[in-house]
């Protein structure tokens, strides 16, 4: 699915990520923990084409191709798909015209007719079902007046509508509450099968209760330092990031 | 709408893509009156229109006034000195078509048409072509104006009002805008060229958008155009000026007057696209349009709306203006200003309450892109008799790019305690994060920018009328094309 090399990135002029490599086939789930500012939003960003960010070296090969000279959302059409950390308000943009817009580039990209309105009513219904979202919000601007809440939960449903190969969820579930947490994780999980893949971020153990990871790594100052299983973010939620900084080499 | 009605628009639509008259033209074949401005002048465009000699004595009236004033520079606009004394006017009759076919016209013109979704035949007369097709246009208007006609409107050019309907427009010309008004009042009080006239009866609910289907003829009223709307009480009337395809135009200044009476429970509504020629990239040639537009709510219970987009003109100088004179009457404002390149605009509205109980709403959204300026400047006055007035006032700035300015200027005068009086400002970027977003759904740069500054401008399309909402949305995309990304 992603190929990811040697990937150095800097933001105005300073290097936030050092080297990564990873590597996520279909049907896998990898959860990227980390403390605060180790890069791993950096890292989202990187993958979905942010022009603050430059790529100094190093390559990511998405579905066979090296995506780094791609633009955004022509590696959205590819199907690369980023639930933002912080969902951005759009005023005046109503959720339902931006949906339907974004479903129709996607559908443009792959030959396929525009989805009829009769077609995109019942399959944003069935969505916003799913995660138990308030129909209103569908016509409301995009994210204006969200709460922390219904930003995240809106971004899975556009996750649910879009259907992408890969998805990167950055704190998907920062700022839910424990209800809502288990739902978006079922909205995931529905999103789940064996030709995608999910690359998941998150500090907390509670969500990979829910989704749960293929395997797990430990991002530290912009490299991966540590993987595991599922295993590993038991640990860390246990000992926290201490004991793995320790064990780097050059740990100030 | 009742039936017959449909079916009239239905054949104007059909049959706009072809040039047709509408009473509008003057019936003149002379050639252009010679360079600068005197009374000589001024009686000689009276006499060409024949009109009756308070009318002439009307014009020559403005015109000294004019002589002794200077021109307005209070305004953020720079521009070249205009030489009064080195412009033509009076315009010479429309031209023969120049061009044979389309494959002449500017490939570029051609594909703005385009996206605009301008028919075929309307595309060619918009750029001079040659149209061949002929059809019987006196007669479309004909039954367009006969059904008007059933319930006593008048909607001819000023000129036929003069002759014709000389005690109304004897009556109400200068009465909203008296011809001392301003410098550019003035100029065109002496001067005009053409216009609409439109008169409501008491009663009556103008039963169509009038002028939609004119735009075409519209572009001859000249660079001095004079409108005067009359709504008697308890009549309705939703007027549109103006034309989304790109207007150009030889004459580098336009300065029009518009005036608006609303009596008792009336309701009138101004809508206007404004797209004249802008100016090169580096901002030369473009039109300079210095318009005074103003409305009067004379009797109680009426309102005036006005609703604008402004995209074109190298220089926009206009200030649509409602006075509340009617106790309870309500004046609204809905503006979208968008300016590119090295466009300049300077433009707002001012609303005189001075009736009881006088209501406006005021929202104005500026664009600016590349290194042009976009200014809003707008009076909010509550006379001494207006107790309980009210005012909204939002005034958002959009600012594309580091290069190009936005400011706002809100004046208030109340002399009135009970009055209530809100203001809100804001200036936002185009933000590099909502354009990533919305990448990140798959939609490209350009539609991003498109979608956002329409979400921006909402409020205010959501006033226009429908199919003008749509062709301002492109117009929009259009004026914007480029300047990010
Ligand atoms: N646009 C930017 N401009 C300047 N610095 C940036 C920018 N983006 C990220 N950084 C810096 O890069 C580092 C990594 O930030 P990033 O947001 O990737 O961390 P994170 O691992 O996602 O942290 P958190 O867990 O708090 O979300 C931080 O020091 C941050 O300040
Ligand atoms: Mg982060």
């Amino acid at each position: 699915m992603i190929k990811i090399k040697n990937l150095h990135a800097n933001v105005e002029g300073t290097e936030i990520l050092k080297g990564i490599d990873l590597e996520v086939n279909p049907g896998e789930i990898h959860a990227i923990m980390g403390p605060n500012g180790s890069g791993k939003s950096t890292l989202a960003n990187v993958l979905a084409g942010h022009e603050s960010y430059e790529v100094t070296e190093g390559e990511i090969i998405f579905e066979n191709k090296n995506i780094v000279e791609m633009a955004p959302d022509e590696r959205a059409r590819e199907g690369l798909f980023l639930a933002f950390q912080y969902p951005i308000e759009i005023p005046g943009v109503s959720n339902s015209v931006f949906l339907k817009t974004a479903i129709n580039e996607i559908r443009k990209h792959k030959g396929e007719e525009e989805i009829s309105a009769k077609d995109f009513l019942a399959l944003i219904r069935e969505k916003a079902e799913v995660l138990g979202m308030d129909s209103s919000l569908i016509s409301r601007s995009v994210n204006q007046g969200f709460s922390g809440g219904e930003k995240k939960r809106n971004e899975i449903l556009q996750l649910l509508t879009l259907n992408p190969k890969l998805a990167i969820l950055d704190e998907t579930d920062s700022g839910l509450d424990i209800d809502a947490l288990k739902i978006v994780a079922h909205g995931v999980n529905k999103f789940k099968n064996d030709n995608n893949a999910v690359i998941l971020v998150t500090h907390y153990q509670r969500l990979l209760d829910y989704i749960i990871p293929d395997f797990v790594h430990v991002l530290y100052k912009g490299k991966i330092v540590k993987s595991g299983d599922k295993n590993l973010a038991l640990e860390l939620e246990e000992r926290g990031y201490d004991w793995i900084i320790k064990e780097q080499p050059q740990a100030v | 709408m009742s039936e017959e009605i449909r079916e009239d628009i239905k054949l104007i639509e059909d049959h706009t893509s072809q040039e047709y008259k509408y009473g509008f033209v003057t019936d003149i074949e002379e050639d252009e009156f010679p360079k600068g401005l005197n009374e000589d002048i001024i009686r000689k465009i009276s006499a060409k229109k024949n009109e009756p000699e308070w009318m002439t004595e009307w014009r020559l009236k403005a015109y000294r006034h004019w002589l002794t004033i200077k021109e307005p520079n209070w305004a953020k606009i720079h521009h070249e000195k205009i030489d009064y004394q080195n412009l033509r006017y009076y315009a010479a009759p429309k031209k023969k078509p120049e061009l044979e076919s389309l494959d002449q016209v500017d490939p570029e013109l051609l594909a703005t048409f385009e996206k605009l979704g301008i028919p075929l035949e309307e595309q060619k007369i918009l750029s001079g072509v040659a149209v061949d097709a002929v059809f019987d246009s006196v007669s479309v208007a004909t039954t367009f104006k006969s059904t008007l006609a059933e319930k006593g409107i008048i909607f001819c050019s000023i000129s036929e009002a003069i002759r014709e309907h000389s005690e109304l427009v004897k009556k109400y010309m200068g009465s909203v805008v008296p011809q001392t008004d301003n410098y550019f009042a003035a100029l065109n009080s002496a001067v005009f060229s053409d216009g609409s006239f439109v008169y409501i009866p008491k009663g009556v609910r103008c039963p169509m958008e009038l002028s939609t289907y004119f735009r075409i003829n519209a572009m001859d009223t000249g660079q001095f155009e004079r409108t005067l709307i009359i709504a008697e009480d308890d009549s309705y009337v939703s007027y549109l000026e103006g034309c989304t395809a790109p207007m150009r135009d030889t004459n580098q200044l336009h300065a029009a007057i518009v005036e608006l009476v609303a009596h008792e429970n009336a309701e009138i509504k101004y809508s206007t696209v404004q797209n004249w020629f802008p100016g090169d990239k580096q901002g030369k040639g473009g039109i300079y349009n210095f318009v005074t537009k103003r409305g009067i709510c004379k009797g109680n219970n009426s309102k005036i709306s006005w609703t604008q987009v402004e995209t074109g003109s190298s220089i926009t100088w206009k200030y649509p203006s409602c006075i509340l004179q009617g106790d309870n009457s309500v004046g609204e404002f809905y503006s979208v200003a968008v300016t590119n390149n090295y466009q300049q605009a300077d433009t707002g509205t001012k609303m005189i309450h001075l009736g009881k109980n006088t209501k406006s709403t005021i929202i104005s959204k500026g664009i600016s892109a590349g290194r042009s300026n976009n200014s809003y400047r707008g009076l909010v006055k509550v006379g001494k008799n207006a107790s309980n007035a009210r005012n909204f006032s939002q005034c958002d700035s959009m600012l594309m790019g580091d290069q190009c300015g936005a400011h706002t200027f809100p004046y208030l005068e109340i002399d009135n305690s009970s009055a209530t009086v809100e203001h809100e400002a804001t200036t936002s970027k185009v933000g590099e994060d909502q354009i990533f977003y919305l990448n990140q759904r798959g939609i490209s740069t350009e539609d991003a920018v498109n979608m956002i500054v329409n979400g921006f401008c909402k409020e205010v399309f959501n006033n226009l009328p429908m199919e003008f909402a749509v062709e301002a949305q492109k117009l929009l995309a259009i004026s914007l094309e480029g300047s990010v990304g």
